[in-house]
């Protein structure tokens, strides 16, 4: 609020000359706070007012209350695929947050060798739509697969499946919440206990522990999110078991009966709204770990617990690289089982589906497109929120919406999407099912991450610089636009380069919305599912997934670059 | 704003030379269709080179999605044709007024059972097609489960949880199998037939060809499906048979169809005219056995010889009048047990 002062009583009392130009500025810069708070109004609140109100509508639009809540209740497979639904996230859950907790342990608090190859293999599944790692496992556990045996006799098609191929899917999302949570510690802490003799376990149980705490709880309930709200694994590998996502799906293009799908659709907003309160009160119970006298613990050689973690790490981690590769093998064979010999032909993806490579193509399109707008505009917006001191209701405003969609998941806001852009009243109507759609709900899907890596690295730049700015009457827009925007260019490639490779996986905030003339790689993928090309499928999502790797790569290059080049200044 | 208004201006007359272009050479057709996603580029291509001035947008879906987007649609129609889409779908559109009047030039050397019986004139048929049995005699084998010649031999409990057939509500190939069964072998015996078949399904599919891919891969020992996708997987290796039960089996008409109150009825029409021509049904018989002009024959390998014989007699008005009543009992029956059954 302070740097609000300087511009406002300046443009108070003198009505003239400079005093004029700094309050047309001010005003220009109120407007574009308000206009962003109505773009995130329409791309994210709207469609999200349709779902609620869709929910309480018959078929042909009447006001019904709660009618369809209680047809869901009293229909038997709908609430079967509830619980089913419940049973896979929970089990999935079970199982992904302790082994991310070992993997993480083992990447922070020890000295395990080779640790920048265990976090890139543990990274490789964000990296490829979650089908991929469904499509895998029906080769290694399915009725003709090679591990076969390992499931003792029961069938991969069905809550196996989905949870082993949503662990694996799940497992660096956790991964990276609980590095996070497990990179600081107080070394004192450390060093007090063991100076009292302290057991290790309880030191883990009494010091560790709670310092991780609040990144398990995150973890919990984003691994949770995942599971519950993913389309894609249910679908391949799924069988008759419903679930959810898969029962949207149904409702929706299916049987077109949108007032269903909208009740299912909300059932899937809880536990993302849940988690998204429950994590803001946790937050605000964190206290610092780190006073300004900690000590950062680092850990010491010990040779058992080197040992224990780092076979438990590589074990883990081959587990991932080994399913992926799996599925790139798969790729390039015949007829599987009969016939195992090499072939391109799985990549001639035209003689199993018209549309050829153009969803390839137009996954690209859609993803760079994604990646410039959203970048873009979410560094804009979240310039106007953190650095312009204007309209304050406005700003708070347009703050809620852009932390929203952190508590939505894809597969809702995208059939939000369906009803905002299917309703008949909406002129916005004619972009239904066209590139456009998909990349304004890809951005608006991931809005939140992006807008807090922005607001993050604005954070950290003084606002001395507005303030002199201000005093040497630059207006905001060119001050925003020659300093502000290239200090941050390190933190814009981020959200470029986050919401490319998350535009080229989605599946589940697309299904529903895409049209004839834009049908993406990851809807592909199912469609070859669908009609049993599954090796042609694991083609297109191997060539995703290299793709997404090699703009990571590219990313990875061009930051050092940068950071050599353009931001000599931040070396002394 | 000025700026603004210029851009605006030149926008709107880019569009309107665009538009103007596109009017003289291409119109944008939208055809709803249920063919088999390898068919739609030959098709496409087909058709343009018939008739150069449409452009074909394909909108691809199973049958059951197709039928019920298009109902659902049906106050504000996105599709201006529709084709290779199950003629007991096109009777339903037809009954619900959704359908223009229009008979294609040479429909009148058509077999008779693939025209329009009933005026008005709407609906054109393509080409049948049969649900078989594909049977993987290696995976058979290693279960010790004898090859069916009756539907009542996939009821034998070797094949417990290893049949696969196509959902009858999403997938066309599966609602014709089963009125296939109900008007063989009679209502009562046909679902007491399913109930017996439904303990030994493994999984509905939502495809009329996945079924028999999964059979031919050996992920499943037989699956329930479209018959030329089992002459195809045999053909590519697949350890199957193509069975034909003594019985006989359901099938099904594919038809195109003319969207009433489309906006490019003119070029429509045109396309509708292409599909009764040979060269139209030389395409679809690459696909299927059984086309609707005489004298279009292509035996692909290992197609079953018996396969036109073993057609029952088929009333395609049963099939549409009696699929909403057909589907609920099915849903009632199966889709119910099913989730629990895991």
């Amino acid at each position: 609020m302070s740097a609000a002062a300087p511009v406002a009583t300046r443009a108070g009392p003198v009505p003239s000359g400079p005093g004029a130009r700094a309050s047309t500025e001010a005003r220009i810069g109120a407007a574009l706070v308000w206009l962003l708070g109505a773009v995130l109004t329409l791309i994210i609140a709207a469609p999200l007012w349709m779902l609620l109100s869709k929910s309480v509508q018959s078929v042909d639009g009447a006001f019904v209350g709660l009618a369809n809540f209680a047809v869901y209740a009293t229909t038997p497979t709908l609430v079967a695929a509830l619980l089913n639904s419940l049973f896979v996230a929970s089990l999935s859950t079970a199982i992904v947050v302790p082994l991310a907790f070992v993997y993480a342990y083992a990447l922070q608090r020890s000295c395990v060798p080779g640790k920048g190859v265990l976090y890139a293999a543990a990274l490789l599944p964000i990296f490829a739509p979650s089908l991929l790692s469904a499509l895998a496992l029906v080769y290694v556990f399915g009725n003709q697969g090679f591990l076969k045996g390992a499931l003792f006799g029961a069938s991969l098609y069905g809550p196996v499946g989905i949870v082993i191929a949503e662990s694996l899917y799940a497992f660096p999302h956790a991964l990276l919440i609980l590095t996070t949570a497990l990179a600081l510690a107080d070394g004192r802490l450390y060093e007090a206990a063991e100076a009292m003799g302290t057991t290790r376990a309880r030191i883990f149980r009494t010091v560790t522990l709670p310092g991780a705490r609040y990144g398990l709880i995150s973890a919990v309930f984003v691994v949770f999110t995942i599971v519950i709200t993913d389309f894609g694994i249910p679908k391949v590998i799924g069988g008759q078991y419903a679930v959810l996502a898969t029962d949207a799906y149904k409702q929706v293009v299916g049987q077109q009966n949108f007032p269903m799908g909208a009740v299912v659709g909300l059932l899937l907003l809880v536990p993302a709204v849940l988690a998204f309160f429950v994590d803001r009160s946790v937050r605000s119970r964190q206290v610092a770990l780190l006073s300004a006298r900690a000590v950062p613990y680092v850990a010491k050689p010990r040779r058992a617990r080197d040992l224990a973690f780092g076979v438990a790490a590589y074990v883990i981690g081959a587990m991932i690289v080994a399913t992926y590769t799996v599925a790139v093998w798969a790729s390039f064979i015949k007829y599987w089982p009969y016939n195992l010999s090499l072939t391109l032909a799985n990549y001639d993806f035209a003689s199993f589906d018209a549309s050829g490579w153009s969803p390839y193509f137009n996954s690209l399109k859609m993803a760079a497109a994604s990646a410039v707008i959203g970048a873009t505009f979410v560094f804009f917006g979240a310039y106007l929120i953190e650095k312009l001191k204007l309209a304050p209701f406005g700003r708070a405003f347009a703050q809620f919406l852009a932390m929203l969609p952190m508590a939505v998941p894809g597969l809702v806001l995208g059939l939000g999407y369906v009803f905002f852009y299917n309703a008949t009243w909406n002129p916005l109507g004619v972009f239904y099912g066209s590139l456009a759609v998909l990349v304004v709900n890809t951005v608006a899907h991931f809005y939140t991450v992006a807008h807090i890596t922005a607001t993050t690295a604005l954070g950290q730049i003084d606002p001395e610089f507005e303030s002199v700015a201000a005093s040497l009457k630059v207006p905001f827009w060119r001050h925003a636009r020659r300093v502000t925007a290239p200090i941050c260019l390190p933190a814009i490639l981020d959200i470029g380069v986050y919401m490319f490779v998350n535009a080229l996986t989605t599946v589940s905030a697309v299904i529903f919305l895409y049209g004839s003339e834009s049908k993406l790689a990851s809807i592909a993928i199912v469609h070859l599912d669908e009609a049993g090309a599954i090796a042609s499928a694991a083609a297109m999502g191997a060539i995703v997934m290299a793709t997404a790797i090699a703009v990571k790569l590219a990313h990875l290059a061009i930051d050092r670059a940068l950071l050599g080049r353009l931001q000599a200044w931040r070396r002394r | 704003m000025k700026l603004r208004h210029a851009a605006s201006l030149a926008l709107g007359m880019g569009l309107a030379v665009f538009a103007g272009e596109a009017l003289a050479q291409k119109t944008k057709v939208t055809i709803y269709t249920a063919l088999e996603n390898d068919q739609l580029g030959p098709f496409k291509a087909s058709i343009e080179k018939a008739v150069p001035d449409a452009e074909v947008v394909w909108v691809r879906d199973s049958t059951g999605v197709i039928t019920a987007r298009f109902l659902a649609e049906k106050d504000n129609p996105r599709a201006d044709m529709v084709m290779g889409l199950a003629a007991s779908s096109l009777l339903l559109f037809e009954k619900a007024g959704l359908l223009e009047t229009y008979e294609p030039k040479g429909a009148s050397a058509l077999k008779p059972a693939f025209r329009d019986g009933a005026a008005p004139y709407t609906w054109t048929g393509m080409d049948a097609f049969l649900g078989v049995v594909c049977f993987n005699t290696a995976e058979a084998g290693k279960a010790g489960a004898k090859a069916p010649a009756s539907w009542q031999d996939l009821l034998q409990p070797a094949l417990k949880d290893k049949i696969v057939m196509p959902h009858p509500a999403s997938s066309g190939t599966g609602y014709l199998m089963v009125a296939g069964w109900l008007q063989s072998m009679g209502e009562e015996a046909g679902w007491k037939f399913m109930d017996g078949l439904h303990q030994n399904i493994a999984a509905y599919l939502h495809s009329g060809s996945a079924p028999c891919v999964q059979a031919a891969r050996g992920e499943r020992t037989v699956g329930l499906a479209l018959d030329m996708r089992g002459a195809s997987e045999k053909t590519k290796g697949a350890p199957i048979e193509v069975i034909i039960p003594k019985e006989g089996v359901g099938w099904e008409m594919e038809a195109s169809a003319i969207v009433k109150g489309t906006k490019v009825g003119d070029v429509a029409k045109k396309i509708a005219d292409w599909s009764t021509t040979k060269e139209a049904n030389e395409l679809y018989s690459k696909t299927y056995a059984i086309v609707a002009l005489p004298g279009v024959v292509n035996n692909p390998p290992n197609y079953p010889t018996n396969a036109e014989a073993g057609m029952i007699k088929n009333d395609l008005g049963w099939m549409a009048d009696n699929r909403d009543r057909v589907l609920k009992e099915w849903s009632r029956r199966y889709e119910s047990k099913a989730a629990p059954k895991n």
